[in-house]
């Protein structure tokens, strides 16, 4: 049976982040109590309508969840414990901010179960922490880096490159320094500007400009070399780990398995009876609150996707991975076979042109110069 | 209204320069015999269209019928007729000098003659006008009459001693002008005794009157309720109003000998009334045509599409509209691969092709894209037969064609000394062949002969730039050539864009087609996979590019469970892909041949 991967939305952040697109809100004031019973409320719910299933991993995500009490994260985790059938190695992750605030309750999310934790440290460079509006400085997050490799077995971090002006070898230098932390996990993306964030705005008007397509290239091919000196390969696009250290839960998406999401905003697939369910949860805080008081959860959509737009999501995310998809479980988990889902015109003109790539196990994987492209190839390729 | 003697009839056509102030002189003229009072008065007041008002130019001929009391005491009627001044219209002109007796030659007297006065006025000397110098903008402090008058009298080779000097902006000496024309042009022949003969100048659609003719009566008489017979084939239509312009169009009993005016005959479209036609009486016809009735040839050709497809039908309503008030526009439906649905579309010259796609756009509110012009080429194929080809993209293989032949023009350009190095070699690089080089003072008079194709080619633009402004070009189509000419075709990704395929002639073929894969490198955005960029001769590839792959396109930050919104932007590139031309296993968008195209005209 497919194991379950369950993502909960904590959705408030101290502020905003200018490069952020993500369902989150700043609230002067959040009752912390309302929102637990909230959230274990809609886990309850959605539990019962899938069943007893194994479960792979929970996430705890935002937002910044590292501001929600520890004893929610406790009780919510202690919950899926009982409502589901827990792997043995059950991969608990929690996003933090490095702030010393929030690197205080370090301890306490340990002690809730979290084994797991992601920072968001996004630059070791004070300016460009500034740029990015973040809160904390670059020696803050040392130390919160520091104080999560001692206490939690698992320890990820993001950073955010390609941003305005950044030279190559500053790039690598700041890179270095942080493979250097020894973390097992690292996310590198390259800074994107998405629709209706300040950044948008701002970049619209020329405040700043990014690197140009080429140079963008160097910057990446810079750092998949620096993360494979330090034994970091890119697993996805922007996902680098030790053999093993992978996020499990983050592969659950990439491999269009089936996952829960509780909480404002979150989205959910679940393969029930023959169906591929899409459910999307109330993006505002409040209006969430009070639909589960009203009715239990805070479903605002739920379709059944047709195989067409399975195969297009199978594909779009497996893609990413740098172990390609195994074309029988896009079968099954679209309704369509690989033949049916992609051009074969395409298809071969793709692997002609060294871009995809049969494995010898059977699986279909997309070379590095093709993940490099991938947004360009999937709109021809797929049908 | 009773037939005005024909002693105390002139009628006269002005001929000037663009800017030389021909439009400032008629408002002039009109107001000081009081056609239009004050209040009616406004500028270039026969310029109807906005399109002439804006560029300062006359499309369609335009008559208004002034009174004049002149120092003899008598009133005479004085018909001005105002004519396109471009070559492009050469034959609408020659038909409005026709409807007249003289003309006034009017030059700037600071700047002296133009390339395209001297056409004009050559015209006019070969339709055995009298030609009345007229040296405008006196006012000037630049102004030079003297040396203005010597320039003509050189130049043209008619008398400048008598020359009328005006400022028509200031209305310094207009009486002189009126005087001029009344004792110096000839007054009409015509015999009011012989069966009708008029000649057809004009015609242009009025959304209430239907058709507007322009006419002139030779002899004879035009009436209300007359029957009236086109002589070029032979239409017969019932005239439902006689009248004159003052310039507003004032119903008349009849129109006599040597009179022009205006006719209505519930005619549908204009392609029914042909410029140059003879009009005479159904039941009492003239055995001959008045002379010089030709058809109109479109010389220049070039598609025109809609740059969103979807509005191929309002430009099918556009074309046929347009073609109501113009019959010598020509249009037939054509795909392209490249462009979609569109229409080729033949015109009298650049100049008319311009004004066509301006009027479409604005007048219709079209977005249009247009191909590059092509000329209309003879071929002789090798079993004998013979065609016109006005679309490259209809080329037969060159191993059936025996011969190709294109239009040559004459071409009189004036350019001040300075400039004339570059402009010799520019006619040198177009395949000019000299005919004759002179001085006026320091301005150099070049003729050449040049193929028409080398001049819809950006010609006209290198001139005016390598002049910073100062040459004036004007020219005439003179006869067909054969010559060693071929086709172009422009390939992405190993396929042929129609759109883009042109003719050249060989020694052109390798400049040409590298400029036009260079251009398509910088327009056409990176992709997936790199694009070969090829212009070639049948077979034979003699210019190449290559569009490199994109570097790098993939989104950096793809977790959480919101697959949805990627797999709707996935869905949304899809759909743009239909506003794609696909090319093997490249999609180029429309909107880089548009670009491409643009740079071209």
């Amino acid at each position: 049976m497919e194991p379950l991967a369950l993502y909960i939305h904590w959705p408030f952040c101290l502020r905003k982040c200018p490069y952020c697109d993500f369902n989150s809100h700043v609230r002067e004031r959040i009752d912390q109590a309302t929102w637990r019973d909230a959230l274990r409320r809609e886990l309850a719910h959605e539990a019962g309508r899938v069943g007893r299933r194994p479960l792979a991993s929970i996430f705890f995500g935002g937002g910044t969840p590292s501001l929600m009490e520890p004893a929610t994260a406790a009780a919510l985790i202690e919950d899926a414990r009982h409502l589901f059938d827990p792997l043995p190695d059950l991969e608990i992750t929690l996003e933090a901010n490095p702030t010393s605030v929030e690197a205080g309750r370090l301890a306490e999310i340990r002690a809730a179960g979290v084994n797991r934790l992601s920072l968001g440290v996004q630059a070791l460079d004070g300016e460009a922490l500034r740029f990015l509006g973040r809160e904390h400085s670059a020696a803050e997050a040392m130390a919160a880096l520091e104080t999560g490799r001692r206490i939690f077995p698992r320890l990820s971090f993001d950073l955010i490159y390609a941003r305005p002006g950044q030279p190559e070898a500053a790039w690598r230098d700041e890179l270095r320094r942080a493979l250097a932390l020894a973390a097992d996990h690292l996310s590198l993306y390259q800074l994107t500007i998405e629709p209706g964030t300040r950044f948008a705005t701002e970049y619209a008007r020329g405040a700043f400009a990014l690197p140009e397509p080429d140079e963008a290239a160097r910057l990446y091919w810079a750092t998949v070399e620096e993360a494979g000196r330090f034994g970091l390969a890119p697993y996805e696009v922007s996902n680098y780990a030790q053999p093993g250290a992978e996020s499990r839960h983050n592969l659950a998406y990439w491999r269009y398995g089936d996952y829960l999401g509780i909480g404002p905003g979150a989205h959910q697939r679940l393969l029930l009876g023959g169906e591929m369910l899409a459910a999307r949860r109330h993006r505002a805080p409040e209006e969430w609150l009070a639909r589960i008081a009203r009715q239990g959860h805070g479903t605002v959509e739920e379709e059944a996707l047709v195989p067409t737009d399975r195969a297009r999501e199978a594909l779009l995310m497996g893609l990413r991975l740098a172990e390609g998809i195994d074309p029988a479980r896009i079968a099954a988990r679209s309704g369509l076979t690989l033949a049916e889902a992609v051009d074969p015109a395409m298809l071969l003109a793709c692997i002609e042109e060294g871009y995809l790539e049969w494995t010898e196990t059977g699986r279909l994987r997309a070379t590095d110069e093709g993940r490099m492209r991938l947004d360009a190839m999937l709109p021809v390729l797929l049908r | 209204m009773p037939d005005t003697p024909l002693a105390r009839i002139r009628n006269f056509s002005i001929i000037a320069h663009i800017d030389h102030g021909k439009s400032t002189l008629a408002d002039r003229l009109i107001q000081a015999t009081g056609t239009v009072t004050a209040r009616e008065m406004k500028e270039q007041l026969l310029d109807n269209m906005e399109l002439e008002r804006e560029r300062g130019i006359t499309i369609k001929a335009q008559t208004v019928r002034l009174a004049y009391k002149a120092k003899d005491g008598e009133t005479y009627i004085l018909n001005l007729m105002d004519t396109p001044g471009h070559v492009d219209f050469a034959y609408e002109v020659s038909r409005s000098l026709a409807a007249c007796e003289g003309s006034l030659l009017v030059v700037d007297a600071s700047q002296g003659v133009e390339a395209q006065t001297l056409a004009n006025v050559y015209q006019a000397i070969d339709a055995n006008h009298e030609i009345v110098p007229v040296l405008n903008k006196i006012d000037l402090p630049a102004a030079e009459p003297e040396r203005v008058k010597q320039q003509i009298e050189d130049v043209i080779g008619i008398d400048a001693s008598d020359a009328v000097e005006i400022s028509a902006k200031t209305g310094l000496n207009i009486e002189g002008v009126l005087e001029a024309i009344v004792t110096r042009l000839p007054p009409p022949t015509g015999d009011a005794a012989k069966t009708t003969t008029a000649l057809l100048v004009d015609s242009w659609y009025d959304a209430y009157l239907g058709v507007v003719v322009l006419v002139r009566v030779r002899d004879g008489h035009l009436r209300k309720g007359q029957r009236i017979r086109m002589m070029s084939n032979g239409a017969v239509h019932t005239i439902e109003q006689v009248g004159v312009f003052t310039p507003k169009m004032i119903a008349a009993e009849s129109l006599g000998p040597g009179e022009m005016g205006y006719v209505t005959a519930a005619i549908k479209t204009v392609a029914d009334t042909n410029v140059g036609d003879t009009i005479t009486d159904d039941r009492n016809p003239a055995a001959e045509a008045l002379p010089g009735f030709k058809p109109s040839i479109p010389v220049v050709w070039c598609g025109l599409y809609p740059v969103d497809a979807d509005d191929f039908e309002k430009l099918r309503e556009s074309v046929g509209k347009l073609r109501l008030n113009d019959s010598s526009f020509h249009y037939e439906m054509e795909t392209s691969a490249a462009l979609g649905l569109g229409y080729r579309c033949g015109f009298l010259g650049l100049l008319h092709l311009e004004i066509v796609q301006e009027r479409l756009s604005r007048e219709f509110d079209l977005d249009l894209i247009a191909t590059a012009p092509s000329v209309v080429y003879k071929l002789k194929r090798t079993n004998g037969e013979e065609f016109d080809l006005h679309n490259p993209a209809d080329m037969p293989d060159p191993s059936v064609i025996a011969e190709i032949q294109e239009p040559w023009i004459k071409a009189t350009i004036m350019v001040p000394d300075e400039y004339l190095g570059p402009v010799l070699t520019l006619c040198n690089e177009r395949r000019g062949r000299q005919v004759e080089l002179t001085y006026v003072g320091t301005r150099a008079m070049a003729v050449y002969r040049l193929p028409l194709n080398e001049v819809v080619f950006d010609f006209y633009d290198r001139l005016k730039s390598l002049s910073r402004g100062y040459a004036s070009f004007d020219y005439q189509v003179d006869g067909y050539e054969a010559g060693d000419l071929v086709k172009i075709s422009i390939l992405v990704n190993a396929e042929p864009v129609d759109a883009l395929s042109f003719m050249a002639h060989r020694s052109q073929a390798d400049r040409r087609g590298r400029q036009i894969c260079e251009r398509l490198k910088e327009l056409i955005p990176r992709q997936l996979f790199k694009i070969p960029i090829q212009a070639a001769i049948g077979g034979r590839v003699i210019a190449r590019e290559t569009i490199s792959a994109m570097s790098k396109d993939v989104t950096a930050k793809c977790y959480g469970g919101d697959i949805s919104r990627k797999r709707k932007l996935l869905d949304k590139q899809k759909e743009g892909k239909k506003r794609m031309r696909q090319f093997g296993k490249v999609e180029i968008p429309q909107s880089a041949f548009i670009a491409a195209l643009k740079m071209d005209a």
